[in-house]
């Protein structure tokens, strides 16, 4: 038997089922009697509801009911419950649900939907996070005072449009910035953007006759949509199953409670009934939660050596209609605010702004995107500032262990890893030492430069379990909670726990979907952080198993438990291991000569949280936002046509620090896949409103992602710094390929095309445009 | 020209079998496979024809079924992710990491397959414009396009098309 170890190839658990069309997800799952739902939605990005008639549509053969605000009189949000399933008396977005359809039909459904009308006041939109600040702007919620705190560490300004603000202090920035040699001064913005995933979100719902409602669901949290519906809607948790079949991608985006609301109060409406919601393409943009935007406003100063002194930051987030994620994506830019740099004074400000545009949620960074954009823009611009090479600029100012991290706690070799390493393995992969620029015709081919770190700002409660069970025959059954969402998880899952137990991970089975029936609590499929918190719990429920099987070995073997070890499908004598018996002979219990048994099933069971953490202090941001950090050096590669500011992707290039790699050509694919999807948002994505609020892009016509013919050749590589406390020493990584592409990709290209471009996405017209605006 | 009025029956050949389908004349190919023959391997990601997940084979071309009528297929040919039966794409697909969470998969599947039969050793122009049809968000797809140039007979020809925003 081969015994497959943590950081050796195995093929995806699911990667039959994938290839051959069997893989199913939530929408696959729609039986013959189902309902369908469907969402009407607000043609108004704020106004009044004065008047809605919903008796054309009822009276439509085939639909079942019509539900409006007056139905559902709750609030929900994961920190500030200020959100309406359904809009009542008044809309705060374009997109918005203002009543929700149920039909026999598709067909039924969505003309229903056309006769439901609604007729609106509209009041003054706001669309920016500082048009929104400014004395006398409409406000989005007059009753924000009033609304139930979901969270402690969360704080909303009733008569404003400010659902948090929280600050990091450490030292004395403003006066430091006083006596610096050089301060660069600059504005950057990045406009909402969308997760896209191909699988638009979907949601079943059904309440069988005792009350237990039956969801399955498009998430990444099904534990966390048990936990809300359950609350929402009045009834145990154990009353709310929720499965996660397969679900086609989620980047953050189906982290949230969103569509499983509506699909039970569409079933609750029509007597428990099985009911199925999907969203169009058009309504996973407009009407379900986008990707957050910022406007930012950055000083960094830097002394005669170029060693960066001092940084002021001020972060307006645009959380759009509704605070959702956004105050926690503040927290998380606010920890990480310096990029990995050690400054000695840091003021940094995180403001989260109610804006008429579609709610933002996690996504894919969660708000690092920006912040690294922001940073690592004006570290390039302090370079060229000072003359000084940006890689060797970068380096002098590098965090190391030892420095203290912006919310003030010492960091270690294991908490940060290698960021110098990452840097100039970084620059042998790109061939720095080349040059940054050179041009050749009308062609400028420039290199752009960003650093990265990134840590979990979870709930420092948090946590994750495991249990596994033995089958008769000596394999393994997993049952855990982290969702399929594509990095293969939950095949990475197994292999933790087949290389803990010494077994071929052949024999250690997982199901794809997940059930929060069957499988103990985990907390969400996000933060990079499944991996770590999941892998975590499994170890220990490998060390629980063992110690059980040991216990029965040496009943078996008339020996210490001690002296025994389990591996190969066997406990054997760690002095002679040709003395061993067969897990699959002791694992219902030990059965003597006669029959009679001792013991019973072996049941490994694990369960950890993140350990240490501490929420940031309101005041000063000081706290424990995560275990530890991922660090990592990207860079891209262009080529620019001067004639007409368009622009090739030649090469993208990253070094991560991942601690240790368990699953190596698993790990490079899912870097590469974040590095294409922080190429899409640097040179493609944006939101885009027409004056009054309506999206303009709602469809992947004129929402542009990249495409095949676009990418460009990936260069991917690993530094590997054990974490201590990670399985293996493994760190995240799922996120962390997106993060510096829109910094790197605006840097090279602002030294190909000689501008400074602060403004996401990077796209030749807005060069074109600046370049016009200021001939050279 | 032929007028459908009324929901209509129809016999399809799916797979290289032959099903009876009643369906109305506005119905989506993709509706069709997917709600009344249980063909659910072809996604709907737009309905607009923007992401190619649902992307199926009429007579061995790629189609989107969210832009095809199911009484304009009646007598072709339609080939599902469903109907490959061991398509070197599969092998290739999974040797190469050329998806990660599934759902645009089968429609990729379904370009390669047919960009395979009636182009054995297309120049990278040729592949970029018909991968081009379709979007997955998971990979970089220089996974997908190391796939499907793992399955080009003879040599492969200098890229000269490349990516232009």
């Amino acid at each position: 038997m081969e015994i497959t170890l943590a950081g050796a190839a195995v093929r995806r658990k699911d990667a039959r089922s994938k290839v051959t069309g069997t893989a199913v997800y939530t929408d696959d799952g729609r039986t013959p009697q189902m309902l369908t739902a469907k969402i009407v939605t607000s043609t108004c990005a704020h106004g009044l509801i004065r008047h809605t008639d919903i008796s054309r549509a009822a009276a439509l053969k085939g639909v079942c009911a019509v539900l409006t605000g007056a139905d559902a009189t709750m609030l929900c949000g994961p920190l500030l419950a200020d959100r309406p399933p359904l809009a009542q008396g008044k809309v705060r977005y374009f997109g918005e649900p203002v009543a929700l359809v149920i039909a026999e039909s598709d067909a039924a459904a969505a003309q229903a939907a056309l006769l439901v009308e609604v007729e609106y006041e509209p009041i003054r939109p706001v669309f920016t996070p500082s048009e929104a600040l400014r004395p006398g702007a409409p406000l989005l919620h007059e009753t924000l005072g009033a609304y139930k705190k979901v969270v402690d560490e969360i704080y909303p300004e009733p008569g404003t449009n400010v659902c948090d603000r929280i600050r990091l202090i450490k030292g004395d920035a403003q006066k430091a910035l006083l006596s610096c040699h050089t301060v660069i001064d600059a504005y950057y913005t990045h406009p909402p953007t969308d997760h896209a995933a191909l699988e638009t979100r979907a949601a079943q719902a059904r309440i069988d006759g005792d009350g237990v409602i039956h969801i399955t669901t498009s998430t990444q949290a099904p534990h966390e949509v048990q936990k809300e519906i359950a609350s929402l809607f009045g009834v145990d948790m154990g009353k709310v199953q929720v499965t996660a079949p397969f679900v086609g991608g989620a980047f953050g985006g189906k982290a949230g409670v969103d569509l499983e609301i509506l699909a039970v109060l569409a079933s609750r409406a029509v007597g428990g009934r099985p009911v199925r919601l999907a969203n169009t393409r058009e309504e996973d943009i407009a009407t379900s939660p986008v990707g957050i935007g910022a406007e930012v406003y950055v000083r960094l100063g830097a002394d005669n050596t170029g060693k960066f002194k001092a940084l002021e930051m001020r972060v307006l987030l645009d959380t759009g209609a509704y605070t959702d994620m956004g105050p926690r994506m503040a927290r998380a830019i606010l920890a990480d605010c310096t990029g990995p740099y050690n400054i000695e004074h840091v003021f940094c400000e995180c403001v989260t702004v109610y804006t008429n545009h579609t709610y933002a949620t996690s996504l894919r960074g969660f708000g690092h995107i920006t912040s690294t954009f922001c940073i690592e823009r004006t570290v390039d611009k302090l370079a060229a500032s000072l003359r000084r090479d940006p890689a060797a600029l970068r380096n002098i100012n590098l965090i190391r262990p030892g420095d203290t991290a912006p919310t003030n706690f010492t960091v270690t070799e294991s908490t940060l890893g290698n960021p110098e390493a990452c840097l100039e393995g970084l620059k042998k992969l790109i061939r720095w030492e080349e040059g940054p620029i050179r041009q050749e015709g009308k062609f400028v081919y420039a290199k752009g430069l960003a650093m990265i770190w990134k840590t979990s700002s979870s709930p420092p409660d948090a946590g994750s379990s495991a249990v596994l069970l033995f089958n008769d025959d000596g394999s393994v059954t997993l049952q855990v909670a982290c969702v399929e969402i594509g990095p293969a998880m939950r095949t990475t899952a197994a292999q933790i726990c087949a290389a803990a137990l010494g077994m071929d991970v052949q024999n250690v089975h997982v199901t794809m979907a997940v059930s929060t029936d069957a499988a103990p609590r985990h907390w969400k499929t996000v933060a990079s952080m499944t991996t770590f918190l999941l892998g975590r719990a499994i170890l220990s429920a490998v060390e629980d198993a063992k110690k059980q099987l040991r216990r029965l070995a040496a009943l078996s073997m008339r020996c210490a438990s001690e002296d025994l070890d389990v591996s190969g499908g066997r406990v054997s004598r760690r002095s002679d291991p040709a003395q061993y018996v067969e897990i699959k002979s002791i694992c219902r219990g030990y059965k003597f000569q006669h029959g009679n048994t001792v013991g019973g099933r072996v049941i490994g069971r694990g369960s950890v949280t993140m350990q240490n953490l501490t929420t940031l202090d309101r005041h000063t941001g000081h706290g424990r936002a995560g275990p530890y950090w991922t660090v990592g050096a990207q860079a891209v590669e262009v080529q620019y046509d001067t004639t007409d500011h368009s622009y090739r992707l030649l090469r993208a290039a990253t070094v991560l620090d991942a601690g240790k790699i368990i699953n190596p050509e698993a790990a490079h694919a899912v870097v590469r896949g974040g590095m294409a999807m922080g190429l899409s948002q640097a040179g493609r994505e944006g939101l885009e409103f027409d004056p009054s609020g309506r999206i303009l892009d709602s469809s992947l016509r004129s929402y542009k992602v990249m495409h095949f013919s676009q990418t460009p050749e990936y260069l991917t590589q690993f530094v590997e710094t054990p974490n201590v406390e990670g399985p293996f020493g493994a760190r995240g990584i799922g996120e962390h390929g997106a993060i510096g592409m829109p910094a790197a990709l605006a840097n090279a290209l602002s030294l190909a095309a000689r501008v400074s471009l602060d403004e996401l996405p990077v796209t030749p017209e807005k060069i074109w445009l600046i370049r016009s605006e200021k001939p050279l | 020209m032929i007028a459908y009025k009324e929901k209509t029956d129809l016999e399809l050949r799916v797979n290289g079998q032959s099903r009876t389908v009643t369906v109305p004349p506005g119905e989506l190919l993709l509706d069709t496979l997917r709600n009344r023959l249980g063909l659910t391997g072809a996604k709907p990601g737009c309905r607009n024809g923007d992401c190619g997940a649902c992307t199926v084979l009429v007579d061995n071309s790629p189609v989107k079924s969210c832009l095809m009528l199911t009484v304009e297929v009646a007598g072709h040919d339609i080939l599902t992710v469903e109907g490959l039966q061991s398509a070197p794409e599969q092998k290739a697909f999974i040797e190469q990491f050329a998806f990660q969470c599934g759902y645009c998969t089968s429609g990729f599947l379904m370009v390669c397959h047919a960009l395979r039969t009636q182009h054995p050793n297309p120049p990278d122009h040729v592949i970029d414009a018909w991968l081009d049809s379709n979007i997955c968000r998971c990979t970089s797809y220089a996974e997908i396009g190391k796939a499907v140039r793992s399955l080009l007979s003879g040599e492969i020809p200098k890229s000269d098309a490349q990516n232009k925003n």
